[in-house]
């Protein structure tokens, strides 16, 4: 079945300065970005879907090549996007963009810092998803969207789609939150803060100022992802898809790749760090541990909630055990607790936490459905 | 099985309903009730729900359906939260009967429930005759029946007074869904409860 055809990404340059909640200020930025489908005239139709970590613009679609031509290169959320699939490109008009702080596009560590013509490094400010969404609603001004459709997204994702209702509460009509949770537990910062110093201990880091010598740390980073990677899967799923399974068939008592699981982690380790910026993962993952609306409302996530005007649909994952199907009843409950509107789905799946990557027939029609019910 | 919109018991509780009030409708389905209630009396309505397929119909019906499993009761809910907290014709289906009822009473300000009487003349008849009782109100064959507690107008009520639950209101209604006054528990195949502390 045939999405959104051949994309091509966009830029925007943002000149007016950028106050961060972390202190700092970005005196410009720019912002990468894709759209499938047409906004309509009064601009009532945009969904904007928000990346979770390791996510990006490409949202849909082949991406073209220098001649207009399409690649391999296919959307990180390319089954859930198009004519006929639950983000209706016939009907809504999606933006996709990277987030600050990314590396496929967006101003983040690898830019150039202007005050001192160097890339920014270690000096690109800490963001968060609170700055994210100040960031985003520029992108949505320049558009001339007063207020989206939909803000959607899964994992971190879901948290900007949260964040936008807290934001700006009159600018998003419905959040999409999906394999979210208010906050990370203690157990989910312990996970990122391995993986922050695998890349902070590597030799080649050199106090994220790494693109002056010319080297990455790959190493680091490429230990960050196989940790994430296995928290991104449950326990079952592995069994099935690795199991104990020897890739030579007998063990030879050394240390070398031998176990399936073993290979696949290293493969997907490898082939993140190949692309991926450390200084960008580290902000990614400190965007999560901050990330935690109720803070500032003694701990109560419903009085944080209260001042959202949009409905929302909430979705977990039964195997999801980064962000656990309780997390998502957590948002249920404190938005029930204030009269919000809410619908909610536990979707059954062995994916784990990339379950809402996945092509699931009933999570995509309770998606469908939602959509659906949005007036335009 | 009766079509879900001649479901007799909806109207009573759709009367009890005042504008503005918020229901919980434990076992909801695909929102037929809560639609009603919504529309009808400007309830501010939530269902839960355990059903896939039920789930995605609640869903496109605009309700605010959340997933949920009744037999892990109502821990998330905050106690005191709702009007009326209805169970419709599910009762019999739930294996902890006294915890649900509980909950519905910790969460809301009234109770709402109806069954099926297992005593209406039918089904005694039914038993008389040495089989077991399939109508209008009990529409299941014994081995495909979801239905877990079979029990009557005065079972119920007796566990009422021993959970010390007030009987607020009481309608009973034949299997033609018209309202039964003399003999309740020989005349009434459904009965439609209001239950308070």
């Amino acid at each position: 079945m045939s999405g959104v055809g051949t994309v091509s990404a966009q830029i925007a340059h943002f000149s007016e300065p950028l106050r961060l909640k972390g202190g700092g200020v970005l005196p410009a930025f720019d912002l990468v970005y894709e759209t499938y489908g047409t906004l309509n005239a009064a601009k009532s139709n945009a969904i904007l879907v928000c990346h979770a970590l390791s996510g990006h613009h490409h949202v849909a679609g082949q991406s073209a090549d220098e001649f207009g031509k399409p690649t391999a290169n296919v959307g990180w959320w390319d089954n859930i996007v198009g004519p006929g699939r639950p983000l209706d490109t016939d009907r809504f008009f999606i933006v996709g963009l990277n987030n600050l702080g990314g590396c496929h596009g967006s101003t983040g560590p690898a830019s150039t810092n202007p005050a001192t013509d160097k890339p920014w490094g270690a000096d690109f400010p800490v963001v968060t998803v609170e700055d994210w969404v100040d960031a985003q609603a520029r992108l949505a001004d320049r558009f001339g969207i007063d207020a989206w459709a939909a803000t959607m997204g899964g994992s971190l994702g879901g948290m900007q789609a949260m964040q936008w209702t807290l934001s700006y509460p009159e600018r998003v009509r419905h959040a999409l939150v999906i394999a979210a949770t208010p906050k990370l537990s203690a157990e989910n910062i312990a996970f990122n803060d391995v993986a922050r110093q695998a890349i902070l201990t590597d030799p080649d880091f050199h106090g994220g100022h790494f693109y002056e010598h010319g080297v990455r740390p790959l190493r680091g980073l490429r230990l960050a992802r196989m940790l994430g990677h296995i928290t991104y899967l449950s326990d079952d799923q592995m069994a099935e898809k690795f199991g104990r399974r020897i890739k030579s068939g007998a063990g030879s008592y050394s240390f070398d790749v031998e176990f399936e699981i073993e290979s696949y982690l290293r493969y997907q380790g490898d082939k993140f760090a190949g692309v991926f910026d450390a200084n960008t993962y580290l902000r990614m993952t400190k965007a999560l541990d901050y990330f935690d609306p109720a803070l500032d409302y003694g701990d109560d996530l419903a009085k944080a909630l209260a001042r959202a005007r949009a409905g929302f649909l909430v979705i977990g994952f039964s195997t999801d055990w980064r962000f656990s199907p309780e997390r998502s009843r957590d948002i249920v409950h404190a938005l029930v607790h204030n009269g919000q509107d809410v619908a909610h789905a536990e979707i059954e799946s062995v994916h784990g936490h990339d379950s809402f990557l996945m092509d699931d027939s009933h999570y995509h029609a309770v998606v469908n459905a939602y959509l659906k019910r949005i007036k335009l | 099985m009766n079509s879900p919109f001649d479901r007799a018991d909806f109207d009573l509780i759709a009367s009890w309903v005042q504008p503005g009030e918020r229901v919980l409708d434990l076992g909801c389905g695909d929102g037929t009730l809560l639609r009603r209630l919504i529309d009808e009396r400007g309830a501010k309505g939530y269902g839960v729900e355990l059903e896939d397929a039920e789930i995605l119909a609640a869903i496109a019906n605009g309700i605010n359906v959340i997933q949920g499993n009744l037999e892990q009761g109502l821990a998330g809910f905050d106690d005191q939260t709702f009007n009326h907290v209805v169970l419709s014709r599910t009762l019999q289906t739930v294996r902890h009967t006294e915890r649900i009822l509980g909950e519905m009473l910790r969460v809301g300000r009234e109770a709402v429930v109806s069954f099926p009487n297992f005593a209406y003349w039918k089904n005694r008849m039914a038993v008389m005759s040495g089989r077991m009782p399939v109508s209008e109100d009990l529409p299941y064959e014994w081995f495909d029946t979801p239905n877990l507690r079979f029990f009557t107008l005065l079972d119920f009520e007796s566990l009422c007074d021993k959970m010390g639950l007030i009987i607020r209101e009481r309608q009973v209604l034949d299997d033609a869904g018209r309202q039964v006054v003399e003999e309740p528990n020989f005349l009434g195949s459904l009965a439609v409860y209001r239950l308070g502390r």
